[in-house]
């Protein structure tokens, strides 16, 4: 295939090498974790502890212990689980969406992405499985006979759609990732000794790298990717019917799903950089994960924010238009109401910090990427604490118009979750390699800098002895 | 089960497949090739056929609709304990959309998944049929089986063509 020799490259440095590439990516895995790593994994404990304590305490007391009241039902723990499985988006979309359009620059990330998908959506499901209560009778949601207490699911209701879509989404990200895992899994087996050997070969499966094998693999990866591109457009757009389908002004929208999923997809990537910025420099992977990667993912969140603001104005603007008055006061309440800074550091956010992105300048600057990343990061879950918040807390009713703010133990869960989430991060980073060695090898002859130069150089031999020639004939 | 087989190591995947072509002018069956990544065009060298994978992925996408609407219509509209929701009616196909095509995608890939370990006989715990451990790194073995490469020359041709080394060991492959 003809590869332009303006692309720039993704794999930098000039002694790039197969051996190389593995060299670099499973160090990490093989050498004794850093100081770094034990301090950042201590912290991430820390937190994970807090959790633990929190839910223990939730579990013991009840849902009461939460700030939620009869108006304001859904506060933050519906609004933490959306926000995770919005984080969770990014990595399919790298890992499915960006493998159907052939991207090249995919194949540094995609794992860490797909990692931090699994490890968001498990910080997600637990939410909903609080929420209802009585997380010890959760299996009444799935389908089963009235003799295990429950009556036969309501299949009419979005929010058992959700019980399948993230069960679904969950699963199948799962065994995409694996599979995408087996031959790297292999090959820190292959330089391991001993019990090391013995464990990574369990979990390895027997990868041998034959081309039968390869072939194989090409081809499930394809139809995974094929079947999870429309999976994640449809988690979010069936976490976006939880409240399309509804009758509160504010949330009874039919933009919600192409709104949501882009949203979605736009707080990931925000969440693949912030984590990616910090990894690329700890573990010394500045030549796979280059300047060029981030600047690509900076235009991602460009364009994503540019749609989820351009669903903020058309949002408003039908409210105006329907001259429904309770659909109209619920985004002006939104505005200027109680709840008008959640309104305004959300539009901040997720409106005006993206579009910095138009500077080349920025993209490029390391520091600049990260602090818009964390904006992005708050803004939406700014966004999905507005839209559940402001749109419950005046009701049909005024009598009942209530205000809501968490308790510590909510407080507490949303800390801990990120405590789960960097715990299992950073066990993630320590024992497999971040970075998908295979491909990141089979688009070294086009991509890396080295071997761009040479064929950029032999082109410059072959176009001046043409043209030498052609002279000569003149 | 070990076998005897000719091996030739290489270090990049364009020598290996011009040392294929040749191998292939001669009619000598290749046994198999290992690399640390896909290599593009490889299966049309060796003659493989394009997995029917994509068939297997197709059936298990039927079984799994199948079992999802079945399931749903069976609950809510069939069963003789189907709900009354509001007096709406039994059977709303609408409703019933997201959750046959989450139950279609789950069993797809599932299905695809186990059918690809099965085909590859991947396992928890199985031995890898490798020749060298460092094909999972920068090395590209091509596998000749030493009664088909018996009375040709595919030795020399694959130390004429860039092989760094050959040698004639028993494996298992």
């Amino acid at each position: 295939m003809y590869e332009s020799p303006y692309r720039r490259p993704l794999i930098t440095g000039d002694d790039t090498t197969y051996k190389k590439i593995s060299d670099d990516i499973i160090i990490p895995v093989e050498a004794k974790p850093t100081q770094w790593w034990y301090m950042g994994f201590a912290i991430s404990l820390a937190f994970l502890a807090l959790y633990v304590w929190a839910i223990g305490y939730l579990l013991w007391n009840g849902v009461g212990s939460w700030g939620l009241n009869k108006t304001v039902d859904w506060g933050w723990d519906i609004t933490n689980f959306v926000w995770w499985v919005g984080i969770g988006h990014a990595g399919t979309l790298i890992s499915a969406v960006l493998l159907l359009f052939r991207q090249k620059w995919r194949t540094a990330v995609n794992r860490s992405a797909e990692a931090m998908t699994i490890f968001a959506v498990v910080c997600a499901g637990v939410y909903p499985l609080l929420h209802a209560g009585r997380p010890w009778v959760i299996y009444w949601a799935l389908p089963l006979p009235n003799t295990y207490g429950n009556l036969w699911a309501n299949f009419n209701s979005p929010l058992l759609w959700d019980v399948f879509a993230i069960s679904t989404y969950l699963t199948v990200s799962v065994v995409f990732w694996y599979v995408g895992l087996l031959p790297d899994l292999a090959s820190v087996r292959d330089r391991a000794t001993g019990l090391k050997k013995k464990m990574y070969g369990i979990f390895s499966f027997g990868w041998n790298g034959s081309a039968k094998a390869w072939s194989r693999f090409e081809i499930v990866s394809l139809i995974l990717a094929g079947l999870a591109t429309p999976l994640v457009l449809s988690v979010h757009t069936i976490v976006s019917f939880d409240f399309a389908t509804s009758v509160i002004p504010g949330w009874h929208t039919t933009i919600f799903p192409p709104y949501f999923v882009a949203g979605a997809v736009f707080s990931g990537f925000a969440m693949v950089l912030t984590l990616l910025i910090v990894a690329r420099k700890a573990m010394k992977l500045e030549d796979y994960i280059t300047l060029n990667h981030i600047d690509v993912m900076c235009k991602i969140i460009m364009v994503t924010g540019s749609i989820v603001g351009s669903a903020y104005i058309t949002e408003f603007f039908i409210a105006w238009y329907s001259a429904v008055e309770y659909e109209r006061y619920a985004f002006v309440n939104r505005m200027f109401g109680e709840y008008w800074w959640s309104y305004w550091a959300m539009m901040t956010c997720n409106v005006i910090t993206p579009q910095l992105f138009w500077s080349q300048k920025l993209r490029r600057n390391i520091t600049a990427v990260f602090i818009i990343s964390i904006f992005v990061n708050i803004g939406m879950w700014f966004e999905r604490f507005v839209i559940i918040v402001t749109s419950l807390h005046r009701d049909y009713l005024p009598s009942s118009w209530a205000m809501y703010s968490p308790t510590w133990v909510e407080i507490s869960m949303y800390m801990g979750s990120m405590g789960l989430f960097f715990t299992l991060f950073f066990l993630f980073a320590k024992y497999v390699p971040v970075i998908a060695v295979a491909e990141v090898k089979s688009i070294m002859k086009t991509s890396a800098e080295k071997y761009m130069k040479i064929t950029l150089e032999k082109e410059k031999a072959e176009e001046s002895a043409q043209h030498s020639h052609e002279s000569h004939h003149a | 089960m070990s076998q005897k087989f000719v091996l030739g190591y290489f270090d990049d995947e364009e020598t290996l497949m011009h040392a294929i072509e040749k191998i292939n002018a001669t009619g000598t069956k290749i046994y198999e090739v290992y690399s640390p990544f896909p290599i593009h065009g490889i299966d049309d060298l060796l003659g493989y056929k394009r997995t029917r994978l994509s068939v297997a992925a197709f059936v298990f996408g039927c079984i799994g609709f199948s079992l999802a609407l079945f399931m749903q219509t069976y609950m809510l509209g069939l069963s003789k304990w189907s709900i009354n929701i509001g007096g709406k009616p039994y059977l709303a196909w609408p409703d019933f959309v997201p959750v046959t095509f989450e139950g279609t995608v789950l069993i797809t890939a599932l299905g695809m998944v186990f059918t690809f370990m099965w085909v590859n006989e991947f396992f928890p715990g199985a031995v890898e049929k490798q020749p060298h451990p460092r094909v999972t790194e920068d090395l590209f073995v091509l596998a000749i089986k030493s009664e088909d490469a018996q009375g040709s020359d595919v030795q020399s041709i694959m130390s004429s063509n860039g092989a760094l080394e050959v040698k004639e060991e028993e494996v298992m492959l």
